[in-house]
């Protein structure tokens, strides 16, 4: 590590060694350390320069968090015995496999960070793009590595100096930024599109931490740089590269106050410049897959309270060790079974001809968990279409149903012809009830496009907030000319139409888009890319192959 | 542990600010729920607002915080009589929090070392006579949130497990805060809170750089910052204990009382709590303003937040709850 100033951006393996210089400073100050690797040799050498800490894994529980009574040792000893939780103590934590993390876990990690906690390490393994840290941890750690494509040869062991970091810890206190450093680290996490102002808040304090490491009294425009790099890259869009719109505009001179010493703009560190270094510190796809992480996340926190309810009938799973609390059931047959090779000797000690159990005998139930799925089609039952392709699409639907039976789906169906959509089937397991329902199913009339979607859209709600996982297929010729409110206007119809698609997405609901026009429709495609849906030209499907690409888009 | 951040430093967020000097001017309006993006100074406010709380009268050693020896609950035992001051509870309710911490259980300890089946009162009785605050609301588990919707309610909990019989009251107001991108909040529970706000961070760089400026001084020059605010925080609650006395004396005119109804018919929200809710929250308003009496601007001031929440929702508004209650309120009172 050299102290000299280094000029341009960070090499991969420096940004490593700066990011452990930092934790190892001011541990308190940057909160900890969002660490993006695969268990590896390259993870090791990293975690091997880590600072002591307790580890601890997503799957603990309060009492081992934060102490409570400690049964065992209270039945024993006969008085209340107390354990200390981990978090009692001021020490550093790292959490493994923290792209299991909890929402409960991470909002008592976040709180506890908030409050008194010098630092959390976390290590997430994540691999695909929908597997990481919840947000509330990722707003607050301040410091982000990704060792994913890091090659080993980049690397060495790191041996931080514990006398520069003593020197640098004395040194902290009196660093200072220069006088526009606020400033600017404010205006780059704006114009990056970091609604937090945790993010350059985090982003200063991680500067003062590495210009102490660095010997420097204020900390230099390299410094500035590196803590961007550090604490603000990963966290939003980067503005596109012709600046000169999307910079932030120049501080206005009148809002400066009193106690803001004025500065001759010689030194002044300009916006383009952190910027750059931010855009030079990650990889290009890396942006792209954490937001996609981050919109996946957005759409699984929807589902904790859901997924659960939906378990209507668990798969019951071996049982556990644990102890029966809020939420988990004690396996009475189970604990009997753990217990019983004991009896003797216990009977013997205790001295009774009761039956003893103790704390280590206890088993919980397990169930898997699994929602029901709900297949919900909107079929164009419009005069465009009805005739070609109605009873394709009734056939698909039975067969779908058939299997979906074996599966225990639902169904649901939604026609739409006229100036309006029909639910002409509630969500349903009933494959006698569709059959007739479907035979009656008339066509003819306008497209409603935009009405079918809306019930569609509508109808998911409802089956998501049941606990249920919808899917929305939408079959239709595409030439939506009835507007939302019945009129009919072919634009309306389609901004309508496109307007719904968007909230669909929005809400994170699954859909497909079927073509059953007998050329493929443009308009169709625009529609599958705002709902984020494949889009499936099947001009001459008939009904089976139509069911045998329904239900493989279906499966997860 | 340091102060907290000052209240009174908080930068913007006036509609947060505001709806939280209301809760504590009159506690009968029903809790605050604060939605918005993380990093807005969430939970910095509610911090910052335990600390601005002005101090209750409360018996001494007593688990609820009795206002009068009386009232302290039987299975306490002891009968203490002597009442001291101390500061209003802020009771931090983490997500994940068991049931028995939450409503109370069994003490452990009695039943162990001296046999007797006593209660160890949990969250909900410290938080009596005070503010009950759940960061990430929408994430509660749902056998929480039901029980505390049926305290909320009642006022009183009412624990009968483990061969307990126990009641006790349990008057809070509670303050929730998420972020409605990780899930919805039911409605019921919505329904709950007598306020609603939405923070966003603030677009332009003059604003988030004075928060990031107060937000240093505050880390880096902590007694100079304190000093500098303490005087505002200080006045901020002589003004709310002034609300308090005046509260009682308002007149509420009979053509605000009209007003406060076709509002609600007009933007159709269900049930008549909406209503009570606006009446309260206006009065409030105007007992912090100083007015004799209550008048068509107090219930504007408050109709956005006090009704936001309680619309049928449409999930094809894109511009949110918000600004149609701002337009009805446009076209409804002029």
């Amino acid at each position: 590590m050299t102290v000299q100033s280094i000029r341009g951006p960070l090499a991969p393996w420096e940004r490593v060694e700066c990011a452990l210089a930092v934790l190892a400073v001011d541990p308190s100050g940057v909160k900890g350390l969002w660490l993006r690797a695969r268990a590896s040799a390259v993870r090791d050498h990293v975690t091997a320069a880590l600072p002591d800490a307790r580890r601890i894994h997503p799957g603990i529980d309060d009492t081992a968090l934060f102490g409570g009574v400690d049964l065992a040792a209270t039945l024993a000893a006969g008085h209340l015995v107390r354990s200390r939780g981990l978090l009692a103590s001021p020490v550093a934590v790292i959490l493994t496999m923290a792209e299991r993390c909890p929402p409960g876990l991470s909002a008592r990690l976040a709180r506890w960070l908030d409050d008194a906690g010098p630092c959390l390490i976390a290590l997430d393994e994540g691999t695909e793009n929908e597997e990481t840290l919840p947000s509330a941890l990722t707003d607050r750690l301040g410091l982000f590595l990704d060792l994913g494509d890091m090659p080993w040869s980049e690397t060495e062991t790191i041996a931080l100096d514990p006398v520069q970091i003593a020197s640098a810890r004395v040194q902290l206190s009196s660093v200072r930024l220069p006088p526009d450093a606020l400033q600017s680290m404010t205006s780059v996490a704006f114009a990056m599109g970091i609604a937090s102002l945790r993010a350059p808040q985090l982003a200063l304090v991680c500067a003062r931490a590495l210009a102490a490491w660095r010997g420097e009294m204020t900390a230099s425009t390299d410094t500035l740089r590196h803590a961007a790099e550090l604490t603000l890259a990963h966290r939003g869009e980067l503005p596109e590269t012709t600046e000169s719109e999307t910079a932030p505009p120049p501080p206005d001179p009148a809002e400066d106050e009193t106690n803001r010493p004025q500065t001759d703009n010689t030194d002044r560190l300009p916006d383009d410049v952190l910027l750059d270094a931010i855009r030079a510190a990650l990889p290009a796809d890396l942006l792209a897959r954490l937001a996609a992480g981050r919109a996946n996340r957005a759409a699984k926190g929807n589902g904790t309270g859901i997924v659960r309810k939906g378990n209507h009938r668990g798969r019951p799973l071996a049982s556990l060790p644990g102890t029966p609390g809020s939420g988990k059931r004690i396996d009475l047959v189970a604990t009997l079974r753990a217990a019983a090779p004991w009896q003797p000797l216990r009977r013997r000690q205790a001295d009774t001809q009761k039956l003893e159990i103790r704390k280590s005998d206890l088993r919980i139930k397990r169930y898997q968990e699994s929602s029901d799925r709900v297949l919900i089609f909107a079929v164009d039952a419009s005069g465009s279409s009805a005739f070609a392709r109605l009873a394709e699409a009734k056939g698909a639907v039975e067969l779908l149903l058939a299997q979906a039976y074996s599966r225990r789906d639902h169904v649901a169906l939604i026609a739409f012809r006229g100036n309006r959509a029909e639910l002409i089937l509630p969500p349903t397991r009933s494959l006698v009830q569709t059959k007739r329902r479907l035979a009656a199913l008339p066509g003819g009339g306008g497209t409603p496009l935009a009405s079918g979607l809306a019930l569609a859209f509508e109808l998911a709600l409802q089956t998501r907030a049941r606990g249920m996982t919808p899917t929305v297929a939408l079959l239709t010729d595409g030439r939506g000319n009835i507007a939302l409110d019945g009129t009919p206007n072919r634009e309306r119809a389609e901004a309508d139409s496109l307007r719904i698609a968007r909230a669909l997405r929005a809400a994170n609901l699954p859909g497909l888009v079927i073509d059953i026009a007998s050329r493929p429709q443009p308009a169709l495609r625009r529609m599958a890319d705002m709902l984020n849906a494949p889009y499936l030209p099947l001009p001459r499907a008939d009904a089976q192959r139509l069911s045998s690409v329904l239900s493989a888009a279906m499966e997860p | 542990m340091t102060q907290p951040f000052p209240f009174s430093a908080i930068v913007g967020q006036e509609a947060m600010k505001q709806a939280m000097v209301l809760t504590a001017i009159d506690h009968g309006i029903g809790g605050v729920l604060v939605f918005g993006d993380r990093g807005t100074g969430k939970s910095t406010a509610v911090r910052a607002l335990a600390a601005l709380l002005p101090e209750i009268l409360a018996v001494e050693g007593c688990p609820v915080n009795s206002a009068k020896p009386e009232d302290v609950p039987e299975w306490f035992g002891a009968k203490p009589t002597k009442l001291v001051k101390r500061p209003t509870p802020v009771i931090d309710l983490p997500l994940g929090a068991t049931e028995d911490r939450v409503v109370g259980a069994l003490d452990i300890e009695r039943a162990l070392t001296r046999g007797e089946k006593a209660f160890e009162p949990g969250l909900l009785a410290r938080a009596n006579r005070g503010y009950l605050y759940i960061d990430e609301v929408n994430l509660l588990e749902d056998h929480i949130v039901d029980l505390l919707l049926d305290v909320a309610q009642s006022g009183e909990n009412v624990v009968e497990r483990e061969g307990l019989s126990i009641r006790h009251a349990a008057r809070f107001v509670l303050v929730g805060s998420g972020n409605p991108e990780e899930g919805e909040l039911r409605p019921q529970l919505l329904d709950r809170f007598g306020l609603s706000v939405e923070v966003t961070s603030p677009r332009d760089v003059g604003t988030r750089v004075e928060v990031m400026r107060r937000r240093d001084a505050y880390e880096n020059d902590h007694d100079v910052f304190m000093k500098k605010w303490r005087a505002k925080d200080n006045a901020l609650r002589k003004a709310i204990l002034a609300a308090r006395a005046a509260l009682p004396g308002l007149i509420t005119p009979g053509a605000v009382l009209h007003d406060c109804a076709s509002l609600c018919i007009a933007l159709g929200s269900d049930g008549l709590r909406g209503e009570l809710t606006l009446l309260r929250a206006a009065r409030a308003q105007a007992a912090f303003e100083g007015a004799a009496s209550v008048s068509r601007s107090h219930l504007k001031a408050v109709a956005t937040s006090a009704l936001s929440h309680r619309l049928r929702r449409d999930p094809l508004d894109e511009a949110g709850s918000g600004s149609r209650v701002a337009r009805i309120l446009a076209e409804t009172l002029p």
